[in-house]
């Protein structure tokens, strides 16, 4: 009796479980889709509001018109450029960080950890670490996109871990006694073991440097230099649309359809870089969150 | 040697010391990092209690005291920008708490792998797209003329919401795109937790006759409550600090009164007043208040759950 009346009410939450997560999905999902078929969409129907789920009458009249504008273009090399060599100094900083953290005969060890943990907690604040970035004359240069945020102590916590688990004391103790230094250990045994860290690491800092408009609103003036964000932000959320971009149509209202066909254009654009890869490589993500949080 | 440091005897340290210099040089680059980029900004905190002269530098400005801070209790943002950055950080957490334990719960309970893996990917899919996109989307979406929100609205006959031009909206829109962009990367975390509960507590309790409902209440939430309690704690001490990034983007004189926060407020001051000394100052409140309220939450959670961060 028990059990089937176990069994029913467990099979009315199974229900709403069910129904809980397709809600979630669509919600998640529809929009996406939306943006998706309105940037394939013509831009009269996306105006008449015609587009519900998929493209109607599709064209890539918004695509063609994101690539042919010369600001995006540059925007794009530059975040490029930014996210490539950021990302690299990211990886070296933090290994070079993490490395005597993980290791257990580093005197001073605790002195370091603190020093690190300390900036978590405590920052001198924008206008501080602006005067600072003037001060060391790097201001309006590609160097600001990258200097300032050169680690994260979050991911050096995380890069540790990762060290202090995956290799063993005794292989470090055993190379040593072979008149292995440490630095020659660092490159030639404990990197080799430590790709699926890296490739981590890698995503995470690249995702930040692609996807991150703060600091060059601070420290960026040179047009020239700005990265893909800040002139999507001028596109989208200040509406400043280029009237040489869509000179072809002269009625306002097309104008309009246009901007917005437009506009879900470059949402497209902007996000499927990361999104593609997405996929691919969210297991890895998966694992940074858990070994993080093992010990955070 | 597999002792840690603690152990060791003076003469063995300075053995190691000498025996590891390398580990030295290795770390030298991230703590020059950390100088110059981090400790060196804490000194020009001073400039908060000075008045800064960009030409005469830090030493040379002279001091004021309290001055900017008396400045900033005293002028009419300052009840604003404290109430608007309180109650939109407090409303972000209530209401976005409970959403990635509910998911990460809910997806335990499926049997069907493929379901979990497709609902995963899709809600964890907008946490890679950036701010600016994801308020340039807003603006699309809820546009009074062409969004599709507010042609769904008017087919069930209601009026066009301009949402993003609204004093009323401005916080409902944060917090809920705000959900809908982080729940599915907040939910993995309580997932790992849920998959490291031992089978057999599970085991037992269903041979005790409990039902599913009674599983999720009984085992699994008090389980993973060690993490919800770390993660909320971390949340609390993120009070006074929401994200500048999205704020500022959503910002127009229209919904200033509701959008305009600490964080806001002292890069326009900063920035766009070019008032150096007063903007240093709100910012070093900030983060005294956010430091304060950490470490609040923090003993609290000792005292009431064992759990802490330290």
């Amino acid at each position: 009796m028990d059990k089937l009346f176990n069994s029913k009410n467990d099979r009315i939450l199974m229900v709403f479980i069910n129904l809980f997560l397709w809600f979630s999905l669509i919600m998640v999902l529809y929009p996406l889709i939306y943006v998706l078929s309105a940037s394939l969409s013509k831009p009269s129907e996306v105006i008449a509001g015609n587009v519900w789920l998929f493209p109607v009458e599709p064209t890539l009249v918004g695509y063609t018109t994101v690539f042919k504008n010369p600001k995006l273009m540059n925007g794009f090399y530059n975040s490029f450029i930014y996210m490539f060599f950021g990302t690299i100094l990211n990886l070296v900083m933090t290994v070079l960080a993490a490395f005597p953290l993980s290791r257990k005969n580093f005197v001073g060890k605790k002195f370091f950890m603190t020093l690190f943990i300390i900036t978590m907690f405590f920052s001198g604040g924008l206008i501080p670490l602006y005067l600072q970035v003037v001060r060391v004359g790097i201001l309006d240069t590609r160097l600001a996109m990258m200097l300032p945020i050169a680690l994260s102590v979050w991911n050096v916590i995380i890069t540790r871990t990762f060290f202090q688990s995956t290799i063993p004391e005794a292989m470090y103790e055993a190379s040593q006694i072979d008149g292995c230094k440490d630095f020659q250990f660092l490159i030639r045994i404990a990197l080799p073991l430590s790709t699926p860290i890296l490739a981590v690491m890698a995503l995470y800092y690249g995702v930040s440097h692609w996807n991150s408009y703060f600091n060059a609103l601070l420290y960026l003036k040179s047009e020239n230099l700005f990265p893909l964000q800040i002139v999507l932000r001028e596109i989208l959320v200040l509406s400043k649309i280029d009237p040489t971009m869509i000179q072809d149509f002269d009625v306002i209202l097309r104008k309009q359809g246009l901007a917005d066909v437009v506009k879900y254009s470059i949402i497209v654009v902007a996000s499927l870089p990361v999104l593609i890869i997405y996929p691919f490589v969210q297991k890895y993500f998966v694992k940074g969150i858990m070994i993080g949080a093992l010990k955070g | 040697m597999i002792n840690s440091n603690l152990n060791l005897l003076p003469k063995d340290k300075i053995k190691n010391i000498k025996k590891h210099y390398q580990l030295y040089l290795i770390i030298l680059l991230p703590v020059i990092y950390l100088v110059v980029f981090h400790y060196m900004p804490m000194y020009g905190i001073q400039i908060a209690f000075k008045r800064f002269y960009v030409t005469r530098g830090f030493a040379e400005s002279p001091w004021v005291g309290l001055k900017y801070f008396e400045q900033f209790f005293r002028s009419p943002s300052f009840s604003v920008v404290v109430r608007n950055t309180i109650y939109l950080s407090i409303y972000s957490i209530i209401a976005g708490f409970p959403f990635p334990i509910i998911l990460a719960l809910a997806l335990n309970e499926v049997r069907s792998k493929r379901f979990v893996k497709t609902v995963q990917m899709v809600t964890y899919a907008p946490y890679f797209i950036s701010t600016v996109v994801l308020v340039g989307l807003l603006y699309q979406l809820l546009d009074p003329n062409m969004g599709i929100v507010n042609k769904i609205i008017n087919i069930l006959g209601i009026e066009s919401i301009s949402f993003m031009s609204n004093t009323d909206y401005f916080r409902d829109v944060y917090v809920w795109s705000g959900i809908w962009q982080t729940m599915g990367y907040a939910a993995i975390i309580y997932l790992a937790a849920l998959t490291g509960i031992d089978p057999q507590l599970q085991e037992a309790a269903i041979i005790d006759g409990a039902s599913r409902l009674k599983r999720i209440l009984h085992v699994d939430l008090p389980c993973i409550s060690s993490t919800i309690i770390i993660l909320f704690i971390l949340s609390f001490g993120r009070i006074m600090s929401v994200g500048f990034e999205k704020v500022y983007l959503m910002q127009n004189p229209v919904n200033a009164s509701t959008s305009e926060i600490i964080a806001t407020y002292v890069y326009k001051i900063g920035f766009l007043n070019a008032n150096f000394s007063f903007s240093t100052a709100v910012g070093l409140f900030q983060s005294v208040i956010n430091f304060i309220l950490v470490a609040t939450v923090n003993i609290i959670a000792k005292k009431v759950s064992d759990y802490s961060l330290w």
